[in-house]
């Protein structure tokens, strides 16, 4: 095997000495500075990850130098104000420290804090770093041994929560490109439904890390929505675990439109029986945009049901790549379990790379996935224009009607609007798909 | 009901090897292990010229730097190389000068597998180069062939008769350097199958040859070498039994196919090699590099492989598809039992305009047997209108056992159309119910369903292949149903 040269290696390896003195000055509780000790030390032994580690075969975060970004300092001054997609309750972190907590008064059921907050301290302890371990996740890793501020959301058992709870992330370097780790808990108890908007955009260059984990209770529904609006020279690393308990739902639907590159990595256990798991992505990429989507579905469990639908627009030099693993267990019989993904290229030098996977142990299951590549269909585009419509307009037409059925899966009206406004912003113009950073 | 099929599964993982016995010949045996001498002595064994010494020399030093890959999902103990002899021949005295020369024990041996050889070769219409561990041994049809200006013999007989042919394309489509079991095999091959087939000639039989490991501990390293000049056709035969052996032995073949301008090879392949008991003890472990290269315009690659035997598969037939115009095909069944374990598929890299291809793959999992798929589509950059469909279905009897699929899939061409489904599922108790209302026995339910699922590649098969794959569908799931 060829040895790595020494710069990549060094663009790999993150200046740990400096991690470790800033957790040390931390005041932190001891099973916390534990829970980060081990996330650091495994940072430090792994680095970032290279193409030749399978689950990074299509994407080189390490390749567009953040390890060296420096550590983003707490914001100083008001925060800016950001326009709700609708009636929120809106958290504004700003390189990853909480600025607005949320309104004072909340909803029946609803407790909104920061991670090192003393009234959640029980719960955070009990389930920080429970629903997705940093083992084998080095991104994980890195954001447990680095995150400032985070946000535990715990909706109470049987409560019905109608506003949305709406999780803003803001980049905002001020001169040098920054890193931050947004870090989020959620919490449903039983039987409590609950939406939760997730929002991540900024300025400049700067490169985040999120990880969101959610643990469902027995016959909770979390309807999740996240739109990835980072800006142009930024990078994006967005991990999001989810532990399912019986008889619960997750709908989460996740759109791409920022970054210069992002990463959105779904870890979902179907851990109780007969619970339901629904994920749908919709991306648009340009320029030399690179997005990708990864997802782990585990099904643990007997009757769960898992379905996924991604479909991507690709122009100019944008790179799509789509992985997906169902594994399902030996005792998971009776899982019903689909995915699929959709991508349409739309320039010569585009690129799009699938990797849909089946691991199946258990007999008694219903499993497939499709995946399709390919262009703009002639007949639909030569059908449109027979009726008067110019071409650019028809052609936008039809990569609307592509990602609709994503699009669709978003429940709640306003939101959806919201989404397909910032979606329709980027269909038009000279190019198909252009950035705008001015929507928020 | 279902009942019924998991006895009739389990009846199924008790059947023995139905081909396993061993020919007592005294062998002429290279030393134990591997090494430069070993090198040396198997290229001195088959009067080589130098620059083949030197390529077989330049592949084992790089070997040497290897590492086993273990990206599949196989497990399988630590294979010692040093453990196993690298060469053995039938002992010839001036090599026999017709069939009456041969062997009887080898004739008895191929009686028994049901070789047509001599009449019965010219009964079947099938020309047989029959490798019998690792020398050809007798070639039939040779005149016929001859006539029509058709190459059909064995790897050391063409490195002698035709060293420019065997040169020029010996390494072409899979480099010695290609990975570690095409680089050890690059190093140690001892025989194989050489054809080629001159321009504007239509093969008028289909070729075919038995391999069949029989001396113990010796490794099988084959390499065949097809070439389908422009606008030649040829289909070729490869069928495999091994006889019932403890030790695990590994087989690492190489197939090399090239057809130019509006050349067709159909490549189709029944491997039975003995899977290893109902314990998992013992078995062949194939670990095949096959690749075809559609260099010219408008050319064709068919693989068609029911793959039923050894303990460990680690295959994937793959077609580069250079040639505009060019069409690249891959049918498989894949079948494990108790605890095989096979890891296979292919890979179809677009790299000519209009290029097409074809997967259809069935895997069918019993036991505590693991069946993987794994393929890779590629369509680059230049490949304008490509197009490609793939179908993988997976079948599972039984609750211990596994099936998995992991297709790779890249376009770079927005005018290239890739299409992949994959679907999991077991027999269903209505299909059965349905079948068993129509007054069918559940064991005749469950061949039909079988059959049913394996059609599509199954109808690939030449004629004379289709009734032994059927056969062994049948000996693999579905016991005494006829």
């Amino acid at each position: 095997m060829i040895p790595e040269p020494a710069e990549r290696v060094a663009a790999r390896t993150f200046p740990v000495a400096e991690l470790r003195r800033r957790l040390a000055a931390r005041p932190e509780a001891d099973w916390l500075r534990n829970l980060r000790g081990s996330a650091l030390a495994s940072v430090e032994a792994k680095g970032l990850p290279t193409r030749r580690d399978e689950a990074w075969k299509y994407t080189d975060v390490g390749a567009l130098g953040v390890a060296a970004y420096g550590a983003a300092e707490a914001p100083v001054g008001t925060p800016p104000a950001i326009k709700s997609l609708t009636e929120t309750l809106q958290l504004v972190l700003v390189n990853g420290f909480l600025v607005t907590p949320g309104p004072e008064v909340l909803p029946a059921g609803v407790s909104i804090s920061r991670l090192d907050a003393s009234i959640s301290a029980e719960l955070v302890q009990a389930r920080l770093g429970g629903v997705l371990s940093p083992e084998g996740k080095p991104f994980v890793a890195l954001n447990t041994a680095s995150f400032a501020e985070g946000v535990v959301v715990r909706i109470a058992a049987g409560t019905d929560v109608e506003t949305p709870i709406e999780l803003i992330s803001l980049g905002l370097p001020g001169g040098e490109p920054v890193a931050f780790h947004p870090r989020c808990l959620v919490v449903v108890e039983a039987g409590a439904t609950a939406t939760l908007i997730e929002r991540h955009c900024g300025k400049g260059r700067y490169f985040s890390n999120g990880v969101v984990e959610v643990a469902l209770a027995d016959h909770a529904t979390l309807r999740h929505y996240t739109l990835q609006d980072e800006a142009a020279d930024a990078v994006h690393v967005g991990t999001l675990g989810i532990a399912l308990g019986k008889e619960s739902r997750y709908e989460g639907v996740v759109v791409h439109v920022g970054a210069r590159l992002a990463r959105h990595e779904v870890h979902a256990g179907i851990d109780g029986d007969r619970a339901s798991f629904s994920l749908d992505g919709a991306y648009l990429g340009s320029a030399q945009q690179h997005i990708d989507n990864t997802t782990w579905v585990t099904h643990r469990a007997v009757g769960g049901n898992s379905r996924q639908v991604f479909k991507g627009v690709l122009d100019e030099q944008a790179k799509g790549i789509f992985q997906g693993k169902v594994l399902v267990e030996r005792d998971a019989q009776k899982t019903d379990a689909h995915q699929l993904s959709k991508a349409l290229l739309l320039s010569d030098r585009a690129e799009m790379d699938g990797k849909p996977e089946l691991e199946i142990y258990a007999d008694d299951v219903k499993c497939g996935h499709g995946c399709t590549v390919g262009d703009i269909d002639e007949k639909a585009l030569f059908y449109l224009r027979a009726r008067g419509i110019d071409e650019e307009t028809a052609r936008a037409l039809l990569i609307e009607a592509f990602l609709a059925e994503v699009m669709e899966q978003i429940a709640v009206g306003p939101v959806r609007e919201a989404f397909a406004a910032v979606v329709g912003q980027r269909l038009g113009g000279a190019h198909l798909i252009r950035r705008t950073d001015d929507h928020w | 009901m279902m009942t019924d099929g998991m006895d009739q599964v389990r009846s199924l993982a008790e059947q023995k090897y139905k081909y396993g016995f061993i020919t007592d010949i005294e062998a002429d045996v290279a030393p134990k292990g591997l090494s430069e001498d070993t090198i040396r002595f198997i290229s001195a064994k088959k009067n080589e010229p130098e620059w083949l010494l030197e390529w077989r020399l330049r592949a084992y030093r790089l070997w040497l730097n290897q590492v086993e890959p273990r990206w599949a999902k196989i497990h399988h103990a630590p294979i010692d190389y040093q453990d196993s002899y690298y060469y053995s021949a039938p002992k010839t005295k001036d090599g026999p000068k017709s069939m009456d020369e041969v062997d009887p024990k080898l004739l008895e041996t191929y009686e028994k597998l049901g070789v047509p050889l001599h009449e019965r070769a010219i009964l079947a219409g099938v020309a047989v180069d029959a490798v019998f561990d690792s020398v050809s041994v007798a070639t039939t049809y040779k005149g016929k062939l001859e006539e029509l200006g058709i190459i059909f013999m064995s790897m050391s007989e063409a490195v002698t008769k035709h060293p420019d042919l065997v040169r020029r394309y010996l390494g072409s489509v899979v480099p010695y350097s290609d990975n570690y079991f095409a680089t050890l095999n690059s190093a140690v091959f001892t025989d194989g199958s050489f054809v080629y087939v001159p321009p504007g000639v239509h093969c008028p039989m289909e070729l075919s040859t038995y391999f069949r490991i029989n001396a113990a501990n010796t490794g099988q390293f084959e390499r065949t070498l097809i070439i389908a000049d422009k606008g030649a056709y040829v289909s070729y035969l490869e069928g495999c039994t091994a006889p019932m052996r403890d030790e695990n032995q590994l087989h690492a073949a190489v197939v090399e196919l090239v057809a130019l301008d509006e050349a067709q090879i159909k490549y189709s392949t029944v491997q039975n090699w003995y899977p290893g008991d109902e314990n998992g003890k013992g078995g062949i472990y194939n670990f095949v590099t096959k690749r075809g290269a559609c260099r010219g315009r408008a050319s064709r690659i068919s693989w068609t492989q029911v793959e039923t035997g050894s303990a460990i598969t680690w295959k994937y037939p793959s077609c580069i598809l250079q040639g505009d115009d060019s069409v690249g095909e891959f049918y498989s069944v894949a079948i494990t039992n108790n605890y095989q374990q096979a890891d296979t598929g292919t890979k179809m890299i677009h790299i000519g305009r209009n290029t097409r291809s074809q997967i259809i793959s069935k895997g069918i999992s019993a036991g505590h047997a693991d069946n993987t798929y794994r393929g890779l589509v590629r369509v680059l950059p230049k490949a304008e209108g490509a197009r490609n469909h793939t179908q993988c279905d997976s079948l599972l009897i039984g609750n211990h056992c596994g099936a998995h699929t992991a297709p790779y899939i890249e376009s770079r061409n927005p005018s290239a159309r890739i299409e992949h489904e994959a679907t999991t599922s077991k027999i269903s108790e209505d299909q059965l119910f349905y079948a068993r209302q129509r007054g069918m026995s559940s064991e005749e339910a469950v061949s039909l369903i079988v059959n049913g699922f394996c059609r599509d590649v199954l109808q690939h098969l030449p004629m004379e292949f289709a009734v032994e794959a059927q056969k062994l569908v049948g000996i693999s799931l579905e016991g005494s149903v006829g």
